[in-house]
């Protein structure tokens, strides 16, 4: 009885073990990543300049999303963003309530801002460009920017990771934003920095 | 008797009640009118920044005045009825509403001052006193706060006009110096 029970305790184990082992085989085939957001390793930010003086940094502090790349056909890599528009932090309460108002990003009509790729086309192994759709108050427009992977590889705590940042220049009326800033504010520069986890 | 104008007495207001009444009326006025006014400004105009400096400034300052008056109120007699016909029943309606109004200020202050605290800065008041933030916020505080604050302005302004509204019936159609009280500093006559 007792050596019926021990068996079936150690094949149960055997094979759970091995479902587990296929599991941790298929995800390392697999070239989806998650983007980090529970551990804050990936950013949002925008800046623009100040009157033409000087640079203000900001960041959207909610986002998601999640790509996928494989070293072996990087040119099918794909990668969609979703963020929260307004969890734009600028550190400035009054400035970011104006920011998320009506002259601004109307963020009560127009929660959220995408991207979502369709071309992703690698020059050498670091960088490439990517073509997609971005939506920012309604508006959907093509957009293209380069990008450069960081690095990738195992994390210490077993999972594995790679990431990437890429940087591109917006004009603000593109997107219907025509409230004058000056002169020199008329274009927003974001810079996407993801780390993305392995799936 | 005694005619001892600074303080209420059972007809009229005092000299102190009187001059809070209109100081906050007036105040409360301007600010409606900046606060409507500086929220339509563009970047490049020149009072952009000083309009919301002005508006915190003087809100900060009004909501001590509140404060004090709220005091004055209590240690005070609340002068009885001008309208000699008044149903106890108008009588607690229009305590009420005095009540409502204080209550509402005190909120539209509140609300005021979250905004600009939102991201844990401390308010200047005129660059003498500095007013911190809570130590604790909410998220999108400066969003909420900032429509409870435009709604209660609105609300409060409407309340005063229909409080202004009552007065004059009061002063033309019932004949009582319901107003005129308000106006003028008079001593107990007993």
């Amino acid at each position: 009885m007792k050596k019926t029970l021990l068996t079936t305790v150690l094949t149960t184990s055997l094979l759970a073990s091995s479902v587990l082992a296929s599991l941790s085989v298929s995800s390392v085939q697999s070239a989806d990543y998650k983007v980090d957001v529970e551990g804050a390793h990936a950013f949002v930010q925008f800046k623009i300049k100040h009157l033409g003086y000087s640079w203000l940094l900001g960041r959207f502090n909610t986002f998601d999303g999640g790509f996928s790349y494989d070293e072996k056909s990087p040119n099918n890599a794909k990668i969609n963003i979703e963020i929260d528009t307004a969890s734009l932090d600028s550190n400035h309460a009054e400035r970011d309530k104006h920011l998320k108002g009506k002259d601004f990003l109307n963020v009560s009509s127009f929660p959220t801002a995408t991207f979502t790729s369709q071309n992703i086309t690698f020059s050498d192994d670091e960088n490439a460009v990517v073509t997609g759709k971005f939506t920012l108050k309604g508006v959907t427009k093509t957009i293209s920017f380069a990008v450069a992977k960081v690095g990738q590889g195992q994390d210490p705590w077993g999972g594995y990771r790679a990431g990437f940042s890429g940087t591109t220049s917006l004009k603000l009326a593109d997107y219907g934003i025509t409230y004058n800033l000056g002169p020199a504010s008329t274009h927003v520069e974001m810079a996407l920095h993801i780390e993305g986890v392995r799936i | 008797m005694s005619s001892n104008i600074i303080m209420n007495n059972e007809n009229s207001y005092g000299l102190i009640a009187i001059a809070m009444h209109w100081l906050m009326a007036i105040t409360i006025f301007f600010l409606f009118g900046l606060g409507l006014y500086m929220v339509e400004l563009t970047y490049y105009d020149a009072w952009y920044k000083g309009s919301l400096d002005l508006h915190k400034n003087i809100g900060m300052t009004l909501f001590v005045i509140l404060i004090l008056r709220i005091l004055w109120r209590m240690v005070n007699i609340t002068p009885k009825s001008a309208d000699k016909s008044a149903s106890k029943a108008e009588v607690n309606i229009a305590h009420y509403a005095h009540l409502l109004l204080y209550l509402l200020m005190g909120i539209l202050m509140i609300s005021g001052y979250l905004i600009s605290t939102a991201d844990g800065r401390a308010i200047e008041v005129f660059g003498v006193i500095s007013i911190p933030a809570l130590p604790i916020s909410f998220e999108n505080q400066e969003d909420i706060a900032g429509s409870i604050h435009e709604i209660l302005a609105w609300t409060l302004i409407l309340l005063s006009a229909g409080h202004a509204l009552a007065a004059f019936k009061h002063h033309f159609i019932n004949k009582n110096n319901t107003l005129v009280r308000m106006l003028k500093v008079s001593g107990s006559k007993n």
